[in-house]
């Protein structure tokens, strides 16, 4: 078990790699950087096909269960001080720093590494000729560490490390042209619409440990699974809502996706790997792998399906009218992401993670595409301005074109198992919502082929619209380009395969493969609704019309939508003009504009445009606070101010008039006054005296004579 | 004859007492003023001499202290009247009101 030993080596080696990029990365050749970062990542994928190869091995012997390997304790202790009240009694306080290793976390760990390999091959062509290319490395390799912590972390705090090293690598790469105010603004709105994300996140993992008593996913997991806790327990609802507002931060859902689009100012390479293929799966992951708690809420898992559904439509359809290339495809994301959480919300787990691994290949490969496009169209971006490039970059259009055709779900191409099991499924559960839900779906994978293939037709086919100097420049990538392009085109083909049902003959190894992990949550959630049992068991056998009724209907859709693409787009010239546009002139400004969101919550989140005279949100509190600081707390100061010296003032009249005027100066006045008549007795005579004296003397006598 | 009691020498003694308060009283020239203090403090002593004859003779002790405090009494009351001569060129009691208001 060598290599499952050593598993903390698998993010280590590119946490190494962002180090000597921090540290000495200014000083490097390029050549020096590539063998470090792209090493890193190359090694780590190998050891992460050793890692699962001997996993499959080391499941088989222990009763499939999940390989954990526990470094330290790194929060709380184990001594026994750091006991915290849970719900029913104690419990301590410990998150480990603890690897784990189970089918789920091992299909993420191949293609994260996989794909991020590809990529960071990719990015050495791509990036060749920009200025911070140790610093682009650096910052890859340490959202690969970050990502893989998440991914292989045995608990929920780990999981939460990784999360935000994911938030922060995409902050730092999404402005990584940090000089352009719109990279910057992106890059801080990225953040902090992930972080109202990891605010729902930390407060359902607080209350996951309060109700459990643990952060450990097999701890919960127990738990959950124990029968201990009643369907619909409130807390364990309560906490698997506040999960998926993380997840709505991070997957870009409804209504926290405004980042993504904007997130196409960084470069090309991180679209592809952070918005396409990784980060934005973290949700998606972390619901699957508390899929036990999701079971025992079934009004979560209903708004898990519900807003995933409503992002599938709602972003495919602003998809539609896009004219930046990189904009179509992060809408793209956006939606094929609420494919995914509508898979986990009607309890198709299996299915949702085939997606989320499907969706991995085409769209990097999409996205790497359109980067190999805009290489070619020095810098260009706009697909007004592009046209017939087709036989200019045949690789590059080759590989799009097989990408294409995967995500608007042509069979035999990978998105058509993945996203044609999401519909199953959910056409399968019972209730008139679920089929709405499945409508829904069915609507997206039409705008979906229908948006896709517009893309294709105007980027490489119909008449040139680029300027002349473009023209001259458009040339095929170089092969540290090409080749990732292929190699992902293969897998867009192959991977589907994994995952073949059983009505098509296939046995559905993938679905298997996560059974350690999904299958008793499946069994328990179709034993709540006891029709299901037997519907379930049945459904490899008498449900299978309508499984090919509908498989027809989705390459129905599918074909629909290329067929209006061809002939909407095929042959566009310059000034071509948008169907949409034409039919439904103010559907086609709404699509545009975006549904307005961003401007609904500049005015009403941030505050960055005002109502009338009045400023709300964030910036709106700011300026409401600076107001008060300004207006309320300064006018008690200075109050407090005026106050004192109309105090003083007081006080200096009542010294001057009545304590020195009446009561210091009264009495000399008085005794002034008095002496005015006083001093008259005094003649000065003498003989004046001596008579009042003698007069005086005959008055005693007469008195002690007479008495 | 009536015999001479100490009676007779109250009333002579009150009589000249009652002539040097007058003196004092009326008289302009302050030397005459002290004069009349002199008879003031005679008539004094003619009383206390008087009834020492019945008292024994502490009466006449004292009257013989009152005469030497007579003495030094004139001789520095003259000197203030010398003092105030030669500032003011005259001895009228009546002009001697510097202390007046």
């Amino acid at each position: 078990m060598f290599f499952l030993n050593q598993i903390w080596l698998i993010p280590l080696l590119p946490a190494f790699g962002a180090a000597i990029m921090f540290f000495f990365g200014r000083k490097l050749q390029k050549s020096a950087v590539n063998a470090i970062c792209v090493g890193a990542v190359v090694v780590a994928f190998l050891w992460a096909v050793g890692c699962v190869w001997q996993y499959t091995q080391w499941a088989d012997a222990n009763n499939h269960q999940p390989f954990q390997k526990i470094i330290y304790t790194w929060l709380g202790s184990d001594t026994g001080h750091l006991v915290y009240r849970t719900h029913t009694g104690t419990a301590e306080f410990k998150a480990d720093a603890g690897f784990l290793l189970d089918p789920l976390s091992s299909i993420w760990l191949l293609f994260v590494t996989g794909v991020g390999m590809l990529i960071h091959i990719y990015s050495t062509g791509y990036m060749a000729h920009e200025g911070g290319y140790y610093r682009f490395f650096g910052y890859l390799n340490l959202f690969m560490f970050s990502m893989l912590t998440l991914i292989l972390g045995n608990n929920y705090v780990m999981m939460f490390v990784g999360w935000e090293g994911v938030g922060l690598c995409s902050y730092l790469l999404i402005g990584f042209y940090f000089l352009r105010h719109s990279a910057s603004t992106a890059a801080n709105k990225a953040f902090i619409v992930n972080r109202i994300g990891d605010a729902g996140f930390l407060l359902g993992m607080m209350t996951i440990s309060w109700y459990f008593g643990s952060f450990r996913y097999t701890d919960v997991i127990e738990m959950a699974r124990s029968g201990h806790f009643a369907i619909g327990d409130p807390v364990i609802t309560a906490a698997t809502l506040l999960l998926f507002v993380g997840a709505c931060g991070k997957s870009a859902q409804v209504p926290l996706y405004v980042w993504l689009p904007d997130a196409m100012e960084g470069p090309t390479p991180v679209s592809a790997l952070i918005h396409a293929a990784t980060m934005v799966t973290a949700g998606v992951y972390m619901v699957a792998r508390s899929n036990a708690l999701f079971i025992l809420a079934p009004t979560s898992m209903k708004t898990v399906a519900i807003v995933g559904a409503i992002t599938a439509i709602f972003a495919a359809s602003i998809g539609l009218v896009q004219n930046d290339i990189k904009r179509v495809l992060a809408y793209s994301t956006v939606s094929q992401l609420g494919y995914m959480f509508l898979a986990l919300g009607v309890g198709a787990f299996a299915a949702g993670v085939f997606h989320v691994f499907t969706h991995a290949f085409f769209k990097a490969l999409l996205f790497l595409g359109a980067g190999s496009v805009i290489h070619a169209m020095s810098g260009e971006q706009d697909m007004r301005n592009m046209g017939d490039l087709h036989a200019r970059i045949p690789k590059t259009h080759w590989t799009m074109f097989i990408a294409t055709l995967a995500i608007a779900g042509i069979p035999p191409f990978a998105g058509f198992f993945s996203k044609d099991e999401i519909l199953w499924q959910s056409w399968l559960s019972q209730g008139f919502a679920y089929h709405l839900l499945w409508i829904i779906g069915y609507g997206t994978a039409l705008m979906t082929a229908f948006y896709m293939f517009r893309l294709m037709y105007l980027t490489f086919h119909g008449r040139p619209r680029m300027s002349h100097e473009v023209e001259h420049h458009i040339h095929e990538s170089p092969s540290s380009m090409t080749v990732p392009l292929i190699i992902l085109a293969f897998c867009s083909i192959t991977a589907g395969w994994l995952g073949l049902p059983h009505s098509l003959g296939g046995s559905n190894r993938f679905e298997k493969f996560l059974e350690p992990v999904f299958s008793t949550e499946a069994k328990v959630m179709r034993a709540e609704e006891p029709g299901q049992v037997a519907a379930g068991k049945k459904e490899e056998e008498h449900t299978n019309p309508t499984e090919y009724t509908l498989m027809f209907l989705s390459v129905a859709a599918a074909l629909a939508g290329w067929g209006m693409a061809w002939r909407a787009y095929r042959h566009a010239d310059k000034g071509y003009t948008e169907p949409i546009a034409a039919a439904a002139p103010p559907v086609y400004a709404t699509l545009l504009n975006k549904y307005y969101v961003d401007e609904a919550y500049d005015y009403a989140f941030t505050g960055r445009r005002k109502v009338g005279d009045v400023r709300l949100g964030a910036l709106g509190a700011g300026e409401a606070s600076s107001w008060f600081d300004s207006h309320v707390i300064d006018g008690t100061v200075n109050g407090a101010g005026w106050t004192t010296r109309a105090v003083a003032t007081l006080s200096t009249w009542w010294d001057k008039w009545i304590i020195d005027g009446l009561l210091v100066n009264g009495p000399a006045i008085l005794a002034r006054i008095m002496s005015y008549p006083t001093r008259l007795l005094q003649w000065g005579l003498v003989q004046w005296y001596a008579l009042v004296m003698v007069a005086g003397l005959i008055g005693f006598v007469a008195y002690y004579a007479y008495k | 004859m009536v015999p001479i009691t100490t009676l007779h020498y109250l009333v002579v003694a009150a009589a000249l007492f009652v002539l040097g308060v007058i003196g004092v009283l009326t008289r302009r020239n302050v030397v005459v003023v002290l004069m009349s203090i002199e008879l003031i403090l005679n008539a004094v002593n003619l009383n206390l001499v008087a009834f020492s004859r019945i008292h024994g003779l502490q009466g006449q002790v004292f009257s013989i202290f009152v005469i030497t405090d007579a003495a030094a009494e004139a001789a520095v009351g003259l000197g203030i009247l010398i003092a105030f001569f030669r500032n003011k060129e005259t001895v009228n009691v009546d002009e001697v009101d510097l202390l007046k208001w």
